[in-house]
């Protein structure tokens, strides 16, 4: 029997940890991956929640994985053209074509764009920043105004592009809660005189350990949690940012000043998941996110025979679920080459 | 009347207020930090059956600095204890009140302070 050939389109955690598991299974992986270096977006994370782990010690343990004889990488790299062939496809990579048995995409996800949300001003008011802005400054150990001051007062605003109509996206990006909270609660540690808000619409605090990070943030942190959705913001002539929002739980109105104000910018489907999903003709769910075969039993299976998917684009998913998703589509694609 | 009335603000606004109060009492009594606006002491609340009497919603005004409504309020408790009894974050509501009316209202503590 000739050793099966899987192509992993995507090199973020859910392709790297597939690729380590179908490697391990026994069969010759190939990693496809359109930047110069693995690891999605993980490379940004300075720490994950719910227990501050840096992320390095994830992407490393990952890099770790995927050195194996039978997995081959290829950095700057996509997929070109898709032929369907009987029970497998012909993938044209860098002008060079391969056979894939069965393929598993996993093109994760784009954070979604906050200079659409022109009432916030990002893009137009230096301190208003994102979340993954902030990651980068925790990189960087500084957190500033664009001033170069130290902020006495930092504002998260939840649900920027989830959960929002109007952004066209209805569902909730989930891991931005919590992450607000991890965020916050490392502002309070570098920062201890500065006082953090978190305004959010309801506070989904889905994993193990997150409830307590959330509470560690009221308790031990002193973080204040408003609920409210941000209606518009403006700047000041310092600079900083006034915030206008209904204290929903007051009943009234809220006015407050802010230095540093961080959009909690949700997850998208990617540009790369749009561009596979039409070279392989699969489907798309209500929320433009790859659709799985079934729900509940299929989930890691496409509408299209051989073709499959994993992490966070098929919906957005957290670290933790994203490994253990990719693991869970190696199995199945393990049945599938089986049978 | 046009021209001779101006509608005060309903909002917060959450800078001009004075937060003294506010962080004197969450220093007496920091459970409350914790408040997850559930309701359930409201709910239990037999003040708050009878008369407008809104504690879950009187703590969000205290730690927004808003005093008004509590000062004219928090004498409507009879410091009964069932709101302690079924919050499920474990807020001492009773205490939290009993420090309010001390700083808001300046009553002499039941206790001796130690």
């Amino acid at each position: 029997m000739t050793m099966k050939t899987i192509a992993i389109i995507g090199a973020g955690p859910a392709g790297m940890e597939a690729s380590g598991s179908l490697a391990r299974l026994g069969y010759h992986v190939v990693l496809i991956e359109k930047e110069a270096t693995v690891g999605g977006h993980l490379k940004n994370l300075f720490q994950l929640f719910p227990d501050r782990r840096p992320g390095k010690e994830i992407l490393t343990h990952l890099v770790q994985t995927i050195k194996h004889p039978g997995i081959q990488i290829k950095v700057n790299s996509e997929v070109s053209e898709v032929q369907k062939l009987d029970n497998s496809f012909a993938l044209k990579i860098n002008e060079e074509t391969m056979n894939a048995d069965a393929v598993l995409v996993t093109t994760g996800f784009d954070l979604y764009d906050a200079t659409e949300k022109e009432e916030y001003g990002y893009g137009i008011y230096p301190n208003v920043i994102t979340s993954a802005d902030l990651e980068q400054m925790f990189h960087n150990g500084k957190v500033v105004t664009e001033e170069g001051k130290t902020p006495k007062r930092v504002a998260f605003i939840h649900c920027v592009g989830s959960r929002d109509e109007k952004a066209g996206n209805n569902y909730c990006s989930k891991v931005c809660c919590v992450t607000a909270v991890k965020q916050a609660i490392e502002i309070k540690e570098l920062l201890p005189e500065t006082e953090v808000f978190c305004y959010y619409m309801d506070i989904r605090m889905f994993g193990p350990y997150y409830e307590e990070l959330y509470r560690e943030a009221q308790e031990k942190w002193g973080v204040m949690f408003i609920r409210g959705k941000l209606s518009e913001a403006s700047q000041n002539m310092d600079g900083s940012i006034l915030m206008k929002a209904e204290d929903t739980l007051a009943g009234k109105p809220l006015r407050m000043n802010t230095d540093l104000m961080v959009l909690m910018a949700g997850m998208v489907p990617s540009a790369s998941s749009k561009k596979v999903a039409q070279q392989f003709k699969m489907e798309e769910g209500q929320n433009r996110f790859f659709k799985s075969a079934d729900n509940h039993y299929r989930y890691n299976e496409s509408q299209q025979m051989g073709v499959f998917i994993a992490g966070a684009c098929v919906a957005p998913m957290n670290i933790t679920d994203t490994i253990a998703n990719a693991r869970a589509a190696a199995v199945k694609i393990d049945e599938y080459l089986k049978n | 009347m046009w021209g001779f009335n101006i509608t005060k603000t309903r909002a917060i606004d959450f800078d001009k207020n004075n937060r003294e109060p506010m962080m004197e009492i969450l220093r007496l009594e920091p459970s409350i930090r914790v408040c997850i606006a559930c309701g359930a002491c409201t709910a239990t609340c037999t003040s708050g059956n009878l008369t407008p009497f809104n504690i879950r919603q009187l703590n969000v005004f205290m730690q927004r600095g808003e005093y008004q409504e509590l000062k004219k309020e928090m004498h409507k408790c009879m410091l009964c204890g069932k709101c302690t009894l079924v919050c499920p974050r474990g807020v001492n509501l009773r205490h939290l009140i009993l420090k309010t009316r001390e700083v808001l209202l300046n009553e002499e503590p039941l206790f001796a302070q130690n």
